[in-house]
């Protein structure tokens, strides 16, 4: 007895019950500052030598302007066709079982294993004119590699995980109860989909596409080998960038990495501000 | 609309979930099919609905075969055990979800769809929730939604698994009043899966009592209740009493403990003797016809009797015994825990074989207090 007393008097009335709680967040702030803040601010510092003119100018230049054209078409048509097989091979992964599903599911996360050039380079070898694809598309007058198409081709390859491995648990997760009240009630299988299971799937999805979309912004590595880099035609933004530093320019590489950066930023936020809205109608707070 | 089970089974890989069995349900009725976890009950309610097809057998609604026809064609509606509401709908959205899926052909107009949820929210006694979102709703609040939404086709068939077991007890007392009620207003033909007794026995015209993929027993509440067809349903529907031994010199003893028994029973060696905790009495001394020396080890005053636990005091018994005696006894008595006592049966239910019904003993009964003031109860009434 005499113990729960002295214990309970130790006790600060305004501690909580769960504890690390100010170590971890300690240690999460610094690496936050460490590894994402810190890097920002050198970019920002590095743009701030220049005056708003020179700013501008850098980041309107014709060029580079193509290249944001090219960067976010590419990225759009890449995360939409992603979001679509994504969803399919996420559905085919989940709802059926067949041999080999385990070596299926383990290959979803090649793309982020494999080092973006290595993936690059296959990429273009396959559709190059004389290569096992292209030569096939050639022949329906279709060409791939050094062209913008080639772009989408290789930011969909390095961002479709990123579908998958969203709505996947997602789907997992879902209620067999749903659908069958939907299909008891008389639904055909396609109204059950579309009025039951895709609502359900659309914030998972739309995060999927929008992390695809992000990733393919910035996308360098398997890019610059397949798209050709033509000016105004297949120049990526962040092929502008890397020209910039092999000039030694680093406050221009700076100022078009800091519209990227914000263009990024602002659309990862606007998902999120989507997001909790429509989960808080779903989860009722 | 009737429904006829013939011959259903079915199979998990290697879990035989249902062995072949046939049912007859009468148009109209309420049936429990009621049963523990795993004796069916659920798989059979669902190959009814058509969520689960038979390896054999069939389902006739009405005198007709829908073995084969698709669980969208049959028209039941069905109520899941979590209500399966849809959470990005709102409850008219949810209720108007079957009609609006309806074949254009058949389909009610915008303004009819309307009118009919507004009705059922109406029934339902929901109307002021109908732009909630199901997870803004309580517990049972979402079981009245899909009640409604289920019945929003208005179908001859409603099958419902488990409508309660979420619910804490309050709230499942009142709606099952209402299901009850509901029913005897719009006359389909009902099925509920349960696993809880009292709910069975106060709710259905008839229960289907299950274990391990068989039907134990179907029967109206009473008749299940006075004349248990066999251990499992006596042990499943309340509490049990068990004296196990052996018959000798016609006595039923072990250990301690004996109950007489009547001259005509075959001494066969091993037989248990079944008693409900409010067939058995308790004394301080024991009777002429049982000498079943207990001993309390908890008292529980909540409820309209005092439960008495005990254990068996030089004898075995794998389950604790549970008698109940009146609060003005209970004052009388005053029983504390370690006290000694003697359960005197009035009514017992013996069990020779290992399969087969119970012989129902009857000893000389004493007239008690209860049975007094009931006989005086029934004069009155009878006058």
């Amino acid at each position: 007895m005499s113990l729960a007393i002295t214990s309970a008097i130790s006790l600060n009335p305004g501690k909580r019950v769960l504890p690390g709680f100010a170590l971890s967040l300690g240690i999460s702030l610094l690496f936050i500052s460490l590894i994402l803040l810190l890097p920002i601010t050198g970019l920002v510092v590095q743009t701030a030598g220049m005056s708003w003119q020179e700013y501008w100018a850098v980041i309107s230049d014709p060029r580079v302007v193509a290249s944001y054209r090219v960067t976010l078409w590419a990225a759009a048509f890449a995360s939409l066709f992603n979001g679509l097989v994504g969803l399919l091979l996420a559905w085919v992964l989940v709802r059926y079982e067949f041999p080999g599903k385990r070596i299926v599911d383990a290959l979803m996360d090649l793309p982020f294993a494999l080092p973006t050039a290595v993936a690059g380079i296959t990429l273009s070898a396959l559709f190059a004119e004389n290569g096992w694809y292209g030569s096939i598309l050639a022949e329906v007058g279709v060409k791939v590699s050094y062209t913008p198409l080639g772009i989408i081709v290789a930011m969909s390859f390095t961002s479709l995980p990123f579908v998958v491995r969203t709505v996947q648990p997602v789907l997992e997760d879902l209620a067999a109860e749903d659908e069958e009240a939907g299909i008891s009630m008389g639904g055909s299988d396609m109204t059950v989909f579309r009025r039951v299971v895709f609502p359900s799937l659309w914030p998972a999805l739309m995060t999927g596409i929008a992390l695809s979309f992000t990733r393919s912004l910035g996308e360098f590595g398997a890019v610059i080998f397949i798209a050709g880099n033509m000016p105004y035609v297949s120049e990526i933004t962040s092929l502008m960038i890397f020209i910039r530093l092999q000039e030694f320019d680093y406050a221009a590489a700076s100022a078009i990495a800091s519209v990227v950066l914000l263009a990024s930023l602002l659309l990862l936020f606007a998902i999120n501000l989507w997001q909790a809205h429509y989960l808080r109608r779903i989860h009722g707070r | 609309m009737s429904i006829q089970v013939e011959n259903i089974s079915k199979r998990f890989g290697k879990f035989q979930a249902l062995e072949p069995l046939s049912l007859e349900i009468p148009d109209g009725q309420l049936i429990g099919l009621l049963g523990p976890s795993g004796s069916g009950k659920t798989t059979l309610l669902r190959i009814i609905a058509g969520l689960e097809t038979a390896d054999t057998g069939r389902i006739l609604f009405h005198g007709e075969d829908v073995t084969r026809v698709h669980v969208r064609d049959r028209r039941v509606g069905f109520v899941f055990q979590h209500y399966a509401l849809f959470r990005h709908m709102t409850v008219a959205q949810n209720i108007a979800f079957g009609l609006e899926v309806m074949p254009k052909a058949s389909r009610p107009g915008a303004a009819e769809i309307r009118k009919r949820v507004s009705d059922l929210l109406e029934m339902v006694q929901l109307g002021h929730l109908a732009t909630r979102y199901p997870a803004q709703l309580s517990g049972g609040q979402k079981q009245r939604v899909a009640l409604a939404r289920a019945l929003a086709m208005q179908p001859q068939v409603l099958l419902l698994d488990e409508p309660f077991g979420a619910l804490d007890a309050k709230v499942r007392k009142d709606l099952r009043r209402w299901l009850r009620s509901l029913h005897d207003e719009l006359h389909f033909t009902s099925v509920f899966v349960t696993h809880d007794q009292e709910e069975a026995l106060e709710l259905s015209d008839q229960v289907v009592v299950m274990s391990a993929g068989r039907i134990e027993q179907v029967d109206t509440p009473q008749t299940l209740y006075a004349q248990p067809d066999s251990r499992f349903v006596l042990g499943f529907l309340g509490h049990i009493n068990v004296l196990q031994g052996e018959i000798q010199a016609g006595r039923l003893s072990q250990g301690d403990a004996w109950i007489g028994l009547p001259e005509s029973t075959l001494p066969v060696g091993e037989a248990q003797c079944y008693l409900r905790p409010h067939e058995v009495r308790l004394q301080l001394t024991p009777e002429a016809h049982a000498h079943l020396p207990l001993r309390i080890s908890a008292v529980s005053l909540i409820g309209a009797e005092v439960r008495i636990e005990l254990e068996a005091d030089g004898w075995q018994s794998p389950e604790p015994w549970e008698v109940g005696i009146s609060h003005a006894q209970y004052n009388e008595w005053q029983p504390m825990r370690g006290d000694r006592c003697y359960a005197v049966p009035d009514v017992g239910h013996l069990f020779t074989s290992e399969a087969g019904e119970p012989e129902l003993i009857q000893w000389h009964k004493k007239k008690t207090q209860k049975s007094v003031e009931r006989s005086v109860l029934q004069q009155a009434v009878g006058a």
